[in-house]
């Protein structure tokens, strides 16, 4: 019955991407080219915000006086561990809050999804000064709650169970690096709450079906004992799903596109190794039925070895 | 120690490669069995009609006799067609014989939550208005909001039950039997009816349907036609019709839809929008009486939704009993009980459960959706589809729910704008809802007029079901309370006038002669 809020944008591939973002950021995470030693475990917390008030309504880029800013905060919990010096495991799970800045629609605040990632490095290949690696990488996420996914933007998440394999390639040259990686997203089918729904035709069925989703990656930068930093660009498309039509309200089958340039820093204590600081920043530079977000990040994390090992803490 | 990393690598892969399974959805009516009516009303042409003066008010020409060189063409037809049926006919065929009045519902609502898209606002903060004189340009026509909505339903439905009354009128009178029961090698891809096939009942709500579509979404004429040819041909490569029965059959039913046509013309629904001046004298005469006035909580402040809606011409009453269906005022806005009220629906949205949004978002059916007049419908229609009606029994409740969602659509409307009261937002700008917010004032609410009044028809029509459609309106209603759209009140006096809408309708089915 209500015809006046027209809120769009796809909060759901802003928490998903920003959830990879911080994944990044975690300096030991599925995306990046860091390998805990073996029985070395990494935890910590990392904090994300993120902020829009333009989006794109199919590829027309608009504000929406009705929402104001959309902003999501998160904090992710994660743990690394090696169970080799070539294979981890990687575990993170964030809570996340959403809040609109003008309108009436109430925000939401909850745990969203688990993830679970495998990092295996199979191939090691060193000549002079340079070394490239080949990674694999499979993931597997779930959301943790039954959280509701059509209300967006102001979901905590769009609810699919995934299903992520990733091939990454690292090259580095003394301390310079680049690192790319491809990775494909199977997404299943999500339910919501009413009995049906309309994209391009009338659903009867609570259940949507989700497209899976490419995502891209190229990073560069300085890898040093204690400094990390690094330039990002990374591309999310989603392979199908439909534009939010005119003045529509977003839903989680969309077309959701996104690609975002930023910087990640990682710092490790000379005077205490096991313990490391993080930030980070993003920004949209193009998009499709998602809210052109910035996003900043920071958080602490904590390494030992859970034996009684003297190898000393650093990263690989 | 590389081997286990690759064999622990591939098992985890191979583990989630078994859980990523089809993505194939079944929708709810999607493979349902042909319609087999258990009682093929035979009697049908003399139940009452809605606007029909007569079931033969329009003439049906005699059919060809069965043993015409004619009538033996047809066959031959059939015959033809059936040589090599292709997969894309068989869908048609699995598709249309689930019924034609619930694929007909289904097909509108599908449209009515195509358009249930308010406009975009102009660069000077005010807003355009969807012209059926220019329905393709931007805001299309209609905006097939809530009241748009109900209205369209009740037309269609109620158009095509007086269509199939004079259809089985004709049926009766002339008795022309099925081609397969003239032509035992004809095929037969439909369960077999004794009802007279002349006029064939799925060209009549063909025709009927695309008529009225004409007025009620321009935009998809094109779409409509698609459908209706589609419907006739499933109906001669089935066997089912010949191609007489259903060119006679789309002739009535354009027919019958002309006289529903005219009367929403003459409606009033085409002023419903009001006019800037209608929109200040809302405000200024609730100032007058010392009470405080809707304002629109969009930004920019939105024109109130179809403040002139609750003018309109009901089905199933006169225009004069409308005001006597209105409730009494809500307590004063400056009264303790009225900040009771609002402060009541503040603490439901302070912490809502789960359970509360679920409930929330299933009733909300707010923009892009086919309605709360459209939910109805879906309830009312999943659950007809278990009773093997004839085609006319379908049309007959359809359009008994229909004209009553359409009245307390009406009802509701008079009620919200002759109150013109605020919503708890407008009174706590802190109560945050946990759906969109509708653009119309906040006393009765409309989701539990509507709701309680399609309870109440459907309660009647389904004795069986009365505690289910009881529980359910009462869950629409609260939805509305529990989401901070509503009080508690709005939503129980929309309740009360619900069941009194209702109660006309149930009066009507009565004597209707069909019960």
């Amino acid at each position: 019955m209500n015809q006046n809020i027209i809120f769009r944008t796809k909060h759901f591939a802003i928490t998903v991407f920003s959830f990879f973002i911080v994944c990044q950021l975690q300096a030991q995470t599925d995306l990046d080219a860091i390998m805990m030693n073996k029985k070395q475990l990494c935890t910590g917390l990392m904090y994300n915000q993120s902020a829009w008030d333009n989006y794109w309504e199919g590829t027309l880029k608009r504000n929406n006086l009705n929402l104001g800013t959309i902003s999501t905060q998160s904090i992710m919990g994660g743990v690394n561990y090696g169970i080799s010096n070539k294979l981890n495991v990687i575990v993170n799970a964030p809570y996340v809050w959403t809040k609109s800045s003008a309108g009436t629609l109430h925000g939401s605040k909850g745990l969203q999804d688990l993830s679970f990632f495998i990092k295996w490095k199979p191939v090691t290949v060193s000549f002079k000064q340079n070394k490239i690696s080949l990674y694999l990488i499979g993931g597997f996420s779930t959301p943790l709650t039954n959280y509701q996914v059509d209300y967006l933007p102001l979901t905590l998440g769009i609810g699919s169970t995934n299903i992520i394999s990733r091939g990454m390639i690292d090259f580095k040259h003394q301390r310079f690096t680049v690192t790319a990686s491809a990775t494909y997203i199977w997404r299943s089918n999500v339910e919501i709450d009413r009995t049906s729904y309309y994209d391009t035709q009338m659903h009867l069925t609570n259940q949507v079906k989700m497209p899976d989703a490419s995502q891209y990656q190229l990073r560069t930068g300085y890898r040093g004992r204690y400094l990390i930093a690094e330039a990002l660009l990374t591309n999310w498309t989603t392979l199908g799903g439909f534009d939010i039509t005119r003045n529509n309200m977003p839903f989680p089958g969309n077309r959701m596109n996104i690609t975002t340039v930023g910087g990640n820093f990682k710092y490790t204590l000379k005077s205490y190794t096991h313990l490391s600081f993080l930030a980070g920043a993003n920004y949209t530079v193009a998009g499709r039925n998602v809210g052109k977000a910035t996003a900043y990040n920071a958080g602490a994390f904590y390494a030992f070895y859970v034996n009684k090992s003297t190898q000393k803490n650093i990263n690989n | 120690m590389k081997k286990i990393n690759l064999i622990f690598f591939l098992s985890i892969c191979a583990a989630a490669f078994l859980i990523s399974c089809s993505k194939e959805i079944i929708e709810r009516t999607e493979n349902i069995a042909a319609l087999n009516p258990i009682n093929i009303d035979l009697n049908a042409g003399t139940w009452k009609t809605i606007l029909l003066k007569r079931p033969d008010t329009f003439l049906v020409n005699a059919p060809a006799l069965t043993n015409s060189p004619a009538y033996v063409a047809e066959l031959n037809e059939i015959k033809g067609l059936q040589q090599n049926i292709s997969s894309a006919q068989k869908q048609i065929i699995k598709y249309w014989s689930a019924g034609s009045v619930l694929r007909w519902n289904e097909i509108l609502r599908g449209l009515v939550a195509k358009h249930n898209l308010p406009p975009y606002q102009n660069t000077d903060d005010t807003y355009p208005a969807p012209s059926s004189a220019n329905p393709f340009s931007y805001p299309q026509f209609p905006f097939s909001n809530p009241p748009y909505a109900a209205r369209a339903y009740a037309y269609i439905s109620a158009a095509q039950y007086d269509a199939l009354v004079a259809a089985w009128h004709y049926k009766t009178l002339y008795n022309r039997v099925a081609p397969y029961v003239v032509d035992s090698t004809v095929k037969v891809l439909v369960p077999k009816s004794a009802l007279p096939a002349y006029p064939s009942e799925d060209a009549v709500l063909g025709g009927v349907t695309a008529e009225m579509m004409k007025l009620l979404f321009p935009t998809e004429i094109a779409f409509i036609q698609q459908k209706l040819e589609d419907e006739e041909e499933y109906r001669i490569v089935s066997g089912a019709n010949v191609r007489s029965d259903v060119v006679a059959g789309e002739t009535l039913g354009r027919q019958v839809a002309a006289v529903f046509v005219a009367r929403a013309k003459a409606d009033h629904a085409g002023a419903a929008i009001g006019t800037p001046q209608v929109w200040s004298n809302l405000a200024s005469s609730t100032i007058a009486l010392g009470q405080v006035p809707w304002i629109s909580l969009e930004l920019p402040k939105r024109p109130p939704m179809l403040p002139l809606f609750g003018k309109v011409t009901p089905f199933l009453f006169d225009t004069s009993t409308v005001n006597i269906l209105r409730p009494g005022p809500p307590p004063s806005t400056s009264s303790d009980s009225f900040n009771k009220e609002n402060q009541a629906s503040y603490a439901q949205i302070k912490n809502p459960t789960r359970e509360q949004n679920r409930i929330v978002q299933y009733w909300a059916d707010g923009v892009g959706t086919y309605t709360p007049p459209g939910h109805w419908n879906a309830i009312a229609a999943e659950d007809f589809i278990k009773q093997n009606y004839s085609e006319v029994r379908w049309a007959r409740n359809m359009a008994l729910l229909n004209m009553t969602l359409m009245d307390a659509g009406i009802v509701c409307w008079n009620t919200k704008y002759y109150y013109f009261n605020p919503r708890p937002t407008q009174m706590i700008p802190e109560v945050k809802t946990l759906t969109g917010i509708p653009n119309f004032p906040s006393y009765i609410s409309g989701h539990s007029t509507f709701s309680e009044s399609a309870a109440t028809i459907l309660g009647h029509i389904l004795p069986a079901n009365t505690s289910k459609y009881e529980a359910m309106s009462h869950e629409a209603a609260m939805s509305r309370f529990i989401s901070g759209i509503h009080t508690r009140l709005d939503c129980d006096k929309g309740l009360e006038v619900g069941r009194n809408v209702g109660n006309y309708a149930v009066r009507r089915a009565m004597t209707d002669g069909a019960e």
